[in-house]
């Protein structure tokens, strides 16, 4: 399976494991990334630059029509929503919260669903909310592939946990089977 | 039969009834956005699809207007990003001064936060006497909001902390009358700020201005629609006048990215070159 995208939801306990997240995937790792966290809305983009600190990947704020690109990782900017176009760019809007939050990960997931189809993998990570459980069940039902983090090993259960209870979610996994999951369904030949 | 996306299709037809009925034109909206809006609008209304929206649209003005507000994105807010009038204090006044006259276009002012944001900042410098606001949306509901100049008062908190926020040293709360649950925006901020009905897709030039403010209106069009608002921005400033746009806008994508210097990169704020 040729996946040409992955999103990730992730709130509170969010910098930590993004920090491990970024540390474990390789250089050559080419499916772009897009990522809504929960920050509020006065955030400057110094986290993001930790984070890119870090990684072996090029880590950036998402830009209004922007192209999407390979080996790319997009962070939507505090106070927008996020929302992927059919022809793989963005859109920023200023529309009201959803779920409390903007950026919101069910807008990110259920545009990007619809935008990719069955070559998106939509992947929830720790948070005390339930944003994205909506944007789950869209991508699952666009034919995409959903994975979870396991609520146990998640520094705060209830994001993953209300995905896992409202739908038959593929994967299930601590964030480091995540990662060598990702790695072998996007790279193949990473194992050769 | 072709292969296209029903929904899709029903959701261009739409946007072409609500264009030729009443002369909204939708149709060059960036397709994720206004699929989403359209989608909540008809969730909201109980209708089974968006042809049977089409249907109500053309043969019922009452649920026409609705559908509007849905399609128009009233968030605002006093003083938003206060980096951005902290940078109009110290960037954008100094320019301003120079002119005998001055005249402000607050381009998609929806319910008018942000000019009565500018009006203060015009009072705080001694200018306001000389200065005249254009304040316009194509939305006459949030436009006669605006007017009217009442607010919730459980929003004065966070305007008057994006207030301080801003370089604002005077009590906030001296630029309105609260009465119970709601705010009324002083008579004095209200008197040079003249509100109208101008739609940036459909209608044209009105004013020469000095200054133009047009923030998180333009990420919502496509690139095309951009850049032909951009040029009627471009055709009703002076020379040397000023552009301002939302923190994640900017000229790059645009035909008119050439015509105009950088004054603030980061708070995006443009100088028509001469």
């Amino acid at each position: 399976m040729h996946y040409e995208a992955i999103v990730i939801g992730v709130s509170s306990g969010g910098m930590k494991a993004m920090k491990i997240m970024f540390s474990l995937l390789p250089k050559n790792f080419s499916t772009p990334i897009i990522i809504v966290q929960h920050i509020s809305a006065h955030s400057d983009t110094q986290w993001i630059k930790l984070l890119n600190d870090e990684s072996n990947l090029s880590i950036k704020e998402a830009d209004e029509k922007e192209k999407i690109e390979k080996g790319n990782v997009y962070i939507a900017p505090p106070n927008y929503h996020l929302l992927i176009e059919k022809d793989k760019t963005f859109s920023l809007t200023i529309d009201e919260r959803v779920n409390y939050a903007r950026p919101s990960i069910d807008v990110l997931f259920e545009s990007a669903a619809e935008a990719y189809k069955n070559k998106l993998i939509g992947i929830i990570l720790t948070g005390s909310n339930n944003d994205g459980t909506k944007g789950m069940k869209r991508i699952q039902e666009c034919g995409g592939l959903t994975i979870a983090q396991d609520p146990a090993t998640a520094e705060s259960r209830y994001m993953p946990a209300s995905v896992i209870a409202a739908m038959q979610v593929d994967y299930v996994l601590p964030l480091n089977d995540i990662i060598a999951l990702l790695i072998e369904i996007t790279q193949p030949q990473a194992h050769k | 039969m072709r292969d296209i996306d029903t929904t899709e299709l029903e959701i261009s037809l739409l946007l072409e009834a609500v264009y030729q009925k009443y002369g909204y034109d939708f149709r060059q909206y960036s397709e994720a956005h206004i699929k989403r809006r359209i989608m909540n609008s008809r969730a909201m209304s109980g209708l089974e699809n968006i042809s049977q929206m089409q249907s109500k649209v053309l043969n019922d003005e009452a649920f026409a207007s609705k559908l509007l507000q849905d399609l128009s994105i009233t968030v605002t807010e006093m003083f938003r990003d206060p980096a951005f009038y902290r940078s109009i204090r110290e960037n954008v006044i100094p320019v301003l001064k120079t002119y005998p006259f001055i005249k402000i276009w607050h381009a998609g002012c929806s319910t008018g936060q942000e000019a009565y944001s500018m009006a203060i900042i015009m009072q705080e410098e001694g200018l306001y006497d000389r200065t005249t606001i254009y304040a316009t949306d194509f939305n006459q509901l949030a436009l006669s909001h605006a007017k009217e100049g009442i607010f919730s008062n459980s929003m004065m908190k966070e305007y008057t902390t994006n207030y301080q926020l801003s370089g604002g040293k005077e009590s906030f709360s001296g630029y309105y009358t609260s009465s119970y649950d709601n705010v009324i925006m002083n008579q004095s901020l209200k008197k040079n700020i003249v509100w109208a009905n101008h739609n940036l897709v459909t209608d044209s030039v009105f004013a020469e201005v000095q200054l133009i403010l047009c923030r998180n209106v333009l990420i919502y069009f496509n690139r095309n629609l951009q850049n032909k608002v951009q040029r009627l921005f471009y055709d009703s400033l002076v020379n040397g006048g000023i552009l301002c746009l939302g923190s994640k806008e900017s000229l790059r994508f645009t035909d008119l990215n050439e015509d105009y210097t950088e004054v603030d990169k980061k708070q995006r704020i443009y100088k028509k070159d001469y």
